[in-house]
């Protein structure tokens, strides 16, 4: 595979072709936050967080570095006054739903995001998707996904799959950055899995 | 019906569908599209159709449903041929007269014409009424001399000539420099040179490559390429059958929502018969090129609009933009180049062949060719659909072909392209429309939706609306769409409610540019559009809502309140009677009084007080003046005193 030079901070880093600028600066040791980025999963470009400048051919714009590929030639900012003022309205926008994530505060700090900008409305779940693509993605059981679009949509397990699948698994636990995910299992399992309260299995183990 | 082999075969085809037809036969067009069947065309038809039995006419006279003619504001319309005879609001107790009258006798029926409202003159002929006079129909003009139904009368009018011309002389490389040369734009929203995104397709790696209609419209107000599907499907199937030729493509969609039941059954019925005659299939006119169209219906999510959205929706997954920095023209449908244009935009393509470039950029300005097919509505005396060549002026479409506003009020602004599009207020209404005109303006063409507001709207509420209608529409994927706008719908809300804060157009700014530098679509990217526009040109309004709790429009319920003048009420009671919540506190030669306390702001008093008494009116940032004292509430009639 041929190599790729390019510019992220002023420092040349090379990178394999097919790579995002994510994965390059990454593997450079260069810092750039994500939510929604996982490095078994397909780039989803929901969070907006990575979000950074790019100067290709003289021209400048912002662009998400997870999906963004690895240029040569291109000049990479990951840090800058416009960058940092959107990641903070992103992360503000996030904190109304989930003020009290350890992900969303750390990050909060870095960019001086206020968690109390906008009117709290916990519902827990940013829409990072990570439970809803691994599910589908790595373990390919889709027993988890969105219902409904715009401000309506969240995440749901869908109990048929669920109550055969997510016993044994229950490998999206961890990569939920708030504890939404957690949650929306546990309300499935009481609503909707037959016995679950004794413990006892549906599939009849 | 044998396949057509050849193009010469097509035009013998022609020639013999003409020589059936006498010009001078009388035809009765009635206008058949979705929103004149909404209107009783359809009982219309079935009265034609029962008179034309009972008077014994069924060889005297032809009949022909065609689509939209355009003139929404007035259908049903009935136009019969060959003199062109113009008839409006037709209803099916009019039909034995018509045909017994104007058919028989050659009489026109005075009181079925146009009025022109200025001269108060009857207009017998479609092309004399200002409505249709100052247009340029060259793409929607077909719509009413076709019945979508029938391949033949696409025929008659020269239909599927620019496939024969394409398939038997030109080079796919000659086609794609025409369109170039034409300059046509993207008649769907972003205004992208379709000859560029074809090229872009053709030169891409792969065999393999698709053509797609967008027939996804979904702004509210707009149903042009409803219209056109519905009414001249094959002039779409056509441009469209010329754009695959021209990329290297073989296989062709058509996404088009489910809610336009009309224009899906056309279009099925369209490709049945382009299959039949060999227009559509395997060696289409002998030419060895193939070329298959499938329809595909979307469930009606305005996003599925936005190309990879639509692209993504047509593989069989939820209609989510894609997150790649790649253009779908080189990776698009199942990762293939994929060239997407919508409605309008094809059904230009066999103009531009048929008459060339040359003939095609005669129209418009520098940056947009041709023309352009407008939905026009809201404050308007002709809602309908209106095609103009790019350039005219935003004051003629409105006032010479939309007869300005009506019930004597001032116009405002106008809304165009859509919810992501802008407002435009009065002082630009000289503005030539041309995609580059509009952007620049702060607002957009979007696929041609045009609002009109008047004086009565409020325009924090207008960007309200639209940012409610977005919410709703938003895919949900990512944050800065998803959730900027959540925030951004509370504080227009909060504001048109008389509860803005200081710093809240402040908010809604910063949340704006979160919006447009790191959304993931164009429908993302271009939300704030409406916040942003109506900020640009009307911020007073911002600012008196948010300030002095005042609503300039009179408009937001939740500011103004309804008082009546004791100095102008005439105790008449009607607004006493009329008031739906008993919010009125009349009595016989007594002044009426709003109890605000029970009053739901509905307008019914302020509406049904006499235009000679005007007492009641509406208020808006000021308190409402105090009660008149019981005693001094009769009133003594100077006509009995005398």
């Amino acid at each position: 595979m041929s190599e790729i030079l390019l510019k992220i901070d002023g420092k040349e880093v090379k990178a394999k072709e097919g790579m995002t600028v994510l994965e390059a600066a990454r593997s450079a040791g260069i810092s750039i936050p994500t939510l929604c980025h996982h490095e078994k999963l397909e780039p989803y470009g929901g969070c907006r967080l990575c979000i950074v400048e790019i100067e290709s051919r003289g021209s400048r714009r912002l662009a998400v570095s997870c999906v963004y590929p690895a240029e040569k030639n291109i000049a990479v900012t990951t840090r800058s006054e416009k960058v940092d003022r959107i990641r903070k309205m992103i992360l503000q926008l996030l904190l109304a739903h989930a003020p009290d994530a350890f992900d969303l505060q750390d990050l909060a700090k870095e960019y001086g995001a206020d968690r109390n900008r906008f009117e709290k409305e916990p519902s827990f779940c940013v829409h990072c998707g990570l439970c809803v693509r691994y599910c589908a993605e790595v373990k390919k059981k889709n027993a988890v996904g969105f219902v409904d679009r715009g401000i309506r949509k969240e995440i749901s397990f869908i109990p048929e799959i669920a109550s055969k699948e997510c016993w044994n698994c229950k490998e999206c636990f961890p990569l939920c950055p708030t504890e939404a995910l957690q949650a929306a299992y546990v309300l499935v399992e009481a609503l909707a899995f037959p016995s679950s309260a004794t413990g006892a299995c549906a599939t009849g183990e | 019906m044998a396949r057509i082999k050849t193009p010469v075969e097509l035009e013998e085809l022609r020639k013999s569908i003409l020589s059936t037809r006498d010009p001078n036969k009388p035809c009765i067009t009635l206008c058949s599209g979705s929103a004149c069947n909404a209107s009783g065309s359809l009982e219309v038809a079935a009265s034609i159709e029962e008179e034309i039995a009972k008077q014994g006419l069924g060889a005297e006279v032809d009949v022909r449903r065609t689509g939209c003619h355009g003139y929404c504001e007035r259908g049903p319309i009935i136009v019969i041929h060959p003199e062109k005879i113009c008839y409006f609001q037709i209803k099916p107790e009019d039909i034995p007269e018509i045909i017994s009258q104007t058919i028989k006798e050659k009489k026109v029926i005075e009181r079925l014409l146009y009025t022109d409202p200025a001269t108060g003159e009857k207009i017998v002929y479609e092309h004399d009424i200002p409505f249709y006079k100052y247009q340029k129909r060259l793409v929607f003009g077909s719509n009413g001399s076709v019945d979508p139904k029938s391949i033949d009368d696409y025929l008659a009018i020269g239909g599927y000539s620019a496939l024969a011309k394409v398939l038997s002389g030109m080079t796919p490389d000659a086609v794609l420099q025409e369109v170039k040369k034409a300059n046509l734009r993207g008649r769907g929203g972003g205004g992208f040179p379709a000859g560029t995104k074809w090229e872009g397709s053709r030169n891409a790696p792969g065999e393999i490559k698709y053509v797609i209609v967008n027939a996804d419209e979904g702004d509210p107000g707009a149903y042009m390429d409803r219209s056109l599907l519905e009414g001249n499907p094959h002039a779409v199937l056509e441009g469209l059958t010329i754009g695959a030729y021209a990329v290297g493509s073989h296989e062709g969609y058509i996404y088009v929502r489910q809610e336009y039941p009309l224009a899906v059954e056309n279009v099925f019925t369209a490709i049945r018969q382009g299959e039949e005659y060999g227009l559509l299939g395997k060696d289409i006119l002998g030419s060895g090129f193939d070329f298959k169209v499938i329809v595909h219906q979307g469930a009606g999510a305005f996003v599925c609009g936005e190309s990879t959205a639509l692209m993504t929706a047509l593989e069989g997954r939820a209609g989510e933009p894609r997150p790649k920095y790649i253009r779908s023209n080189i990776v698009g449908l199942w990762g293939r180049p994929s060239v997407l244009n919508n409605v309008e935009t094809w059904a230009n393509v066999p103009l531009v062949i048929n008459k060339g470039a040359d003939w095609f950029t005669q129209y418009g300005t520098e940056s947009s060719k041709g023309t352009k097919i407008f939905s026009l509505v809201g404050k308007i005396t002709n809602t309908g659909l209106v095609e103009v060549p790019m350039g005219t002026p935003l004051k003629d479409i409105i006032y010479q072909i939309g007869g300005g506003i009506p019930g004597g009020k001032k116009f405002k602004a106008v809304q165009t392209g859509g919810p992501s599009g802008g407002c435009i207020p009065e002082e630009l209404l000289d503005l030539p429309v041309g995609f580059d005109e509009l952007t620049k303006a702060g607002s957009m063409m979007g696929s041609g939706g045009m609002i009109v507001m008047d004086e009565d709207t409020c325009m924090v509420d207008v960007a309200r609306y639209f940012l409610d209608f977005l919410t709703d529409e938003s895919c949900g994927k990512c944050v800065p769409c998803r959730e900027g706008m959540r925030q951004m719908l509370k504080v227009l809300t909060r504001i048109t409610k008389g509860k803005g804060k200081e710093g809240d157009i402040e908010l809604l700014e910063e949340l704006s540019e979160t919006a447009q530098e790191a959304a993931l679509c164009a429908l993302g990217k271009s939300s704030p559009n409406p916040f942003l526009s109506t900020l640009k040109y009307f911020r007073e309004e911002y600012e008196a809502h948010i300030n002095q709790k005042r609503c300039p429009a009179l408009s937001c319920k939740e500011l103004i309140a309804f008082h009546i003048d004791p100095e102008k009420c005439q105790a008449c009671t009607t607004c006493a009677r009329k008031c739906p919540s008993d919010a009125i506190i009349g009595g016989k030669n007594l002044i009426h009084i709003v109890d605000q306390a029970k009053c739901t702001k509905c307008g019914t008093c302020f509406e049904v007080c006499p235009p000679r008494f005007r007492a009641v009116r509406k208020i808006s940032g000021e308190p409402v003046p105090a009660r008149i004292a019981e005693e001094a509430r009769t009133i003594t009639r100077k006509s009995k005193e005398k």
